[in-house]
């Protein structure tokens, strides 16, 4: 919605200079690291960790061509692709299953339900990292599944991951629409689950964005796990990148050279899912 | 509505799969499971400039060894930040490679995890012989008097690289021999912005691997001779005290330096802002960052009384790279021959010509390959004055607790507070209070 | 406690049963509800609650070296691994017990500040205004980058002779004669923070403006018609709307900056300066660098036990707190 009807209350003067100071500031903080990673970027490997300046002297673009050779970069990006898209889908569409259930239906068990999820989100990654290594070695054993060293044993890893905090959020979103909608929905021959479809997740649809955006960083990013779990067909970016630190040299330009062209995809799409996050039910669902 | 119940139900029972199954495309190399003698998983550490140049030289190298025996060898090169991880995983779980590399300093530490195969006479016999291998390296593949956890690969010593021109510029011509020289020297060059000695003070290995050369010099090394920690005693006191005195003392070395992890000592070396590092290996780092090979000159690490050997007169720990088999492997033989053909004569030239490194193998070191004068001196070095660290099951431990302390130790000098003898001891008595009991 | 994440339904779905001719219906799928949350709970047991179990047998056994290759049959220790990591008379425990003060202050810090920025921002970035859509693309870089690249450039920035932090404080400002270190010592515990409100803000930013979307514009034009100023449209319309989003964010926030391990490894290798030993990469040190799963598996538990009272102190105050406001 880029033109927003004028509103009645027009911004007080004080209001805007306090946010354009605050704005200001925030733009610098965040956007300085951003620039050394650019501009180191560019700096021969010599130049990198030479004194700071804020203008490079040499420029070169060789490390956006050496990044390719020095790690395989191209093929961890297609794993971490598939491994954090995989995981977002799974865990968004679970999610709002389970989500709906919480918050349109009273039955046995819920507080249980609610309060086990929630739980999980405060074990510390380090206390079941072995074990969950040794349960997919075992299920691996026993079923032929093959879940450690694979895409899959990852995928299902980080869906869990971010499933509690998915729920909880989408709880709450689905309880902010009026129950109104679904009931009429149901009223007009939908199923409780047409109601879901149809009503209720377009209705909480910055909600959603906001938790696939969060699905898929939680993947996205997560090291750990993705350094015990995985091989050098299946690595991630996450976990990749660090190939870069050699045992006797930091490729320090190549470093933020890679990580700035892996993140450009991303950003892109979190650009283009910004819409969303800000049209949903102010966009007139619910009248 | 029945319809859409169903497609809903449906629709979780795809996620639940896909989640499950479906999803998963990677392939799985489980190695020790292979069931079929003809193929062999073996992990490599990273040795070369990257971990795509190491898949590179070695897949040529083990494409004759394929040829040559049938066995298929999957290889997969594992960065340094994961390796050790992944072998702890491995151990737990039985699921790990048949054949891997080792730091040589974990040789003891996982030996006592029973995981690895000893290597007793006989199994020496397959690969050639244990004496066909330099006698130190063999002491840095597991606890003394037990059949070693692993083979000798690759073997690398500290030594001391300088840097010619800033020598020149303050009108020195030759390298310090003794510490008492180094302090001398480092007056000279240090100053304006330039210093004499780099070092990794934040580098928890580094720390230990120096600190073990000064204790050595002192007549310490760590331990009593029954494998107890033995952190406190004057010897040792001393020993991390003149490490740490060349940056508080003698302020040799840049108090920057106390924070340096990532290499950043060799930057400076390259940079002309420090004079010396001690390192192994640091030829192909140089290079990268623009340096000519005639740019540094390598000289042995100083020693208290100047001379080399060994007693008091050790600069070096053994440094290197051993390789292992595990020992729930389904292809003991194949892996055996990997071994073999790995530590041969021909492979040894190969490898170790490829990564700057010494091999541990008598016969192959003579060749001219090693005759550098950059290589003599870590040849000279570890058949000379080279130690192994101790080969004691808390090796990591010790390495932890007793390396955070000289990074903290340094820390306290970078800041110019004073470092007492006092303070050294207190901190290394922290640190021993850590090591497990009993 | 859960009862106000889904408000009470009984009232409110009454007259849509009235209206619905098909009781019979719901009845008959009473079975739904658990039809769609078999998913999340079984995966949850799986990857989650099963490990989480062994963990905790593991805390039990002696776990060293020795052992890991089969722990069934590794020795029981009894509450041995438990009494190490108490017994702060010792320096592993006094070490643990530091840890965990410096994590609580850590974690409070972190949490206000990122949930400070993130509303704050959120609610700037309410109305639109030139520029907006560009803002709200940078403010999310420091999420979308992969974590070890966002942490390492900070490392670099904060290096004390080549780093930019020290050029702009030391160099341009003048404010410190000798350049300090940001790495070691004392000032890593700030370093540690700024990283971590960098990295995490976004998140919260991202959480908040999702939440507001739903707050009725109309609110607003009544309030503003009732001559209500910014300040008080704030605090009487955009916060208590956010209070259930707000409910979990904090606690998520909060259980994640505490667990968090990845920020301080990158930032400090495998041992922290004391001023920034985390919890998290304590216990990291304590099993994997050391080899002692029983030890750090003890440890975890303890602290899994302190998420677990704070956590639930936590709900039943904020709960208590929303039913009374929204009486």
């Amino acid at each position: 919605m880029p033109s927003a009807p004028r509103s009645p209350m027009a911004a007080p003067r004080s209001f805007v200079w306090s946010r354009r100071v605050f704005l200001t500031l925030l733009t610098v903080f965040v956007a300085v690291p951003v620039y050394v990673m650019l501009s180191s970027s560019l700096k021969p490997l010599q130049d990198v960790s030479g004194e700071f300046r804020w203008l490079p002297g040499d420029l070169t673009l060789s490390p956006y061509v050496d990044i390719w050779s020095t790690v395989p970069l191209g093929r961890y990006f297609v794993n971490s692709l598939i491994v954090a898209g995989a995981a977002t889908v799974c865990s968004v569409v679970i999610a709002v299953f389970a989500a709906y259930a919480v918050s349109r239906y009273e039955f046995r068990g819920k507080r249980v339900f609610t309060v086990t999820v929630l739980s999980t989100q405060m074990f510390p990654g380090i206390l079941f990292l072995l074990p969950l290594f040794l349960l997919y070695v075992n299920i691996g054993n026993a079923t032929g599944v093959a879940l450690f060293g694979s895409r899959g044993g990852l995928i299902l890893t980080y869906l869990t991951f971010s499933l509690p905090f998915s729920i909880w959020m989408l709880i709450g979103y689905f309880a902010s629409v009026p129950r109104e909608l679904d009931e009429a929905a149901l009223v007009d021959g939908c199923g409780p689950l047409g109601a879901l479809l149809r009503v209720v997740v377009p209705a909480a649809v910055p909600g959603i964005v906001a938790v696939t955006v969060y699905a898929f960083m939680t993947a996205w990013s997560e090291v750990l796990f993705a350094s015990v779990m995985t091989n050098d067909t299946t690595r991630t970016l996450a976990v990749g990148l660090q190939a870069y630190s050699t045992q006797n040299e930091v490729y320090w330009n190549q470093i933020m050279a890679a990580s700035l062209v892996v993140s450009v995809p991303v950003v892109a799409g979190f650009l283009l899912l910004q819409r969303y996050l800000v049209a949903g039910l102010t966009a007139g669902a619910v009248k | 509505m029945r319809r859409i119940r169903a497609a809903a139900a449906g629709a979780v029972t795809v996620s639940l799969l896909a989640a499950v199954s479906a999803c998963g495309g990677g392939s799985a190399s489980g190695g020790g499971s292979g069931d079929s003698p003809k193929k062999l998983t073996y992990w490599a550490s990273n040795q070369g400039p990257s971990v795509e140049a190491d898949k590179k030289i070695l897949s040529a190298e083990i494409a004759k060894f394929e040829k040559e025996t049938g066995i298929d060898v999957e290889l997969e090169v594992v960065p340094w930040s994961d390796l050790l991880n992944r072998i702890l995983a491995a151990t737990t779980s039985g699921q790990g490679p048949d054949v891997l590399n080792i730091g040589n300093t974990w040789s003891a530490s996982l030996q006592a995890t029973g995981a690895l195969l000893p290597w007793d006479d006989a199994n020496f016999e397959k690969i050639g012989g244990r004496d066909r291998f330099v006698e130190s390296a063999i002491a840095s593949a597991g606890a003394e008097g037990k059949d070693p956890a692993a083979v000798p690969l690759y073997s690398m010593a500290y030594t001391l690289y300088w840097n010619k021109k800033m020598f020149a510029d303050a009108g020195i011509t030759k390298p310090p021999a003794t510490w008492d020289e180094m302090a001398e020297i480092g007056k000279k060059i240090s100053g304006d912005g330039k210093w004499a000695l780099g070092a990794e003070g934040s580098n928890l290995s580094e720390n230990i691997h120096h600190v073990f050369t000064f204790g050595q010099q002192h007549g310490t090394n760590f331990f009593t001779p029954d494998g107890k920690p033995d952190f406190t005693s004057d010897a040792a006191v001393d020993a991390v005290k003149s490490y740490v005195d060349l940056m508080a003392e003698h302020k040799i070395i840049a108090p920057g330096n106390a924070e340096y992890a990532q290499n950043q000592s060799l930057q400076d070396f390259a940079k002309n802002k420090t004079a010396m590092v001690m390192w192994q290996n640091a030829q192909t780092a140089f290079a990268s960052h623009g340096m000519k090979d005639d740019d540094w000159g390598v000289a042995p690490i100083p020693v208290r009384s100047g001379d080399p050997g060994s007693g008091t007169g050790v600069n070096s720990m053994v440094a290197g790279i051993n390789m292992a088999v595990f020992k729930n492997t389904d292809n003991l033989d194949g892996s055996l021959k990997f071994v073999k053909f790995m530590t041969s004569d021909a492979e040894q030239k190969a490898l170790n010509t490829a990564y700057g490194s010494i091999p541990p193998v008598k016969a192959a070191q003579e060749d001219r390959a090693f005759d550098s004068p950059a290589l003599r001196i870590v040849r000279d070095t570890l058949a000379n004055s080279a130690a192994p660290l101790p080969q004691v099951p808390a090796e990591s431990q010790f390495e932890t607790a007793v390396g955070t302390a000289v990074k903290e130790l340094f820390a306290e000098a970078a800041a110019g507070k004073p470092v007492s003898k006092d303070l050294v001891r207190e901190k290394l008595a922290k640190a021993q209070q850590q090591m497990p009991q009993g | 406690m859960t009862a106000t994440l889904a408000p009470p339904q009984g009232k409110r779905a009454a007259p849509g049963a009235a209206r619905t001719p098909r009781r019979p219906g719901r009845l008959r799928r009473a079975w739904l509800p658990y039809l769609l949350l078999v998913p999340a709970l079984a995966l949850e047991l799986l990857v989650h609650l099963v490990p989480m179990v062994y963990g905790l047998l593991m805390s039990f056994k002696e776990l060293t070296q020795f052992y890991i290759r089969d722990w069934t049959t590794a020795p029981w220790k009894g509450l041995d691994n438990y009494r190490v990591a108490v017994d702060f008379d010792t320096p592993v425990g006094a070490a643990l017990l530091h840890s965990f003060w410096v994590t609580c202050l850590f974690t409070a810090l972190s949490v206000g500040l990122c949930w400070l920025l993130g509303t704050t921002t959120a609610v700037y970035l309410q109305e639109s205004f030139r520029g907006r859509g560009l803002l709200r693309g940078l403010f999310l870089i420091p999420y979308a980058l992969p974590m070890y690249a966002a942490v390492i450039t900070w490392t670099f920035m904060f290096q004390r002779d080549n780093g930019l932090v020290n050029h702009v404080l030391v160099d341009q400002l003048g404010l410190f004669d000798e350049p300090p270190f940001w790495l070691l010592g004392d000032n890593s515990f700030w370093a540690l923070l700024v990283v971590s409100v960098w990295k995490g803000w976004p998140f919260a930013f991202l959480i908040v403006m999702a939440g507001l979307q739903t707050v009725p514009r109309e609110l607003y034009e009544a309030a503003a018609l009732d001559g209500a100023g910014r300040w008080q449209q704030l605090r009487r319309i955009t916060l208590p709307s956010l209070s259930s989003v707000n409910q979990v964010l904090v606690l998520v926030l909060f259980l994640w900056t505490f667990n968090d391990f990845n920020t301080p490894f990158v930032l400090f290798g495998k041992s922290a300066p004391q001023a920034a030993d985390l919890v998290s990469i304590h216990i990291y040190q304590a099993s994997f660098v050391t080899w002692n799963f029983g030890t750090g598996s003890a440890m975890s538990v303890l602290l899994l036990l302190f998420l677990l009272v704070v956590t639930a102190v936590y709900l039943l105050i904020t709960s208590r707190g929303r039913r009374s406001a929204g009486a």
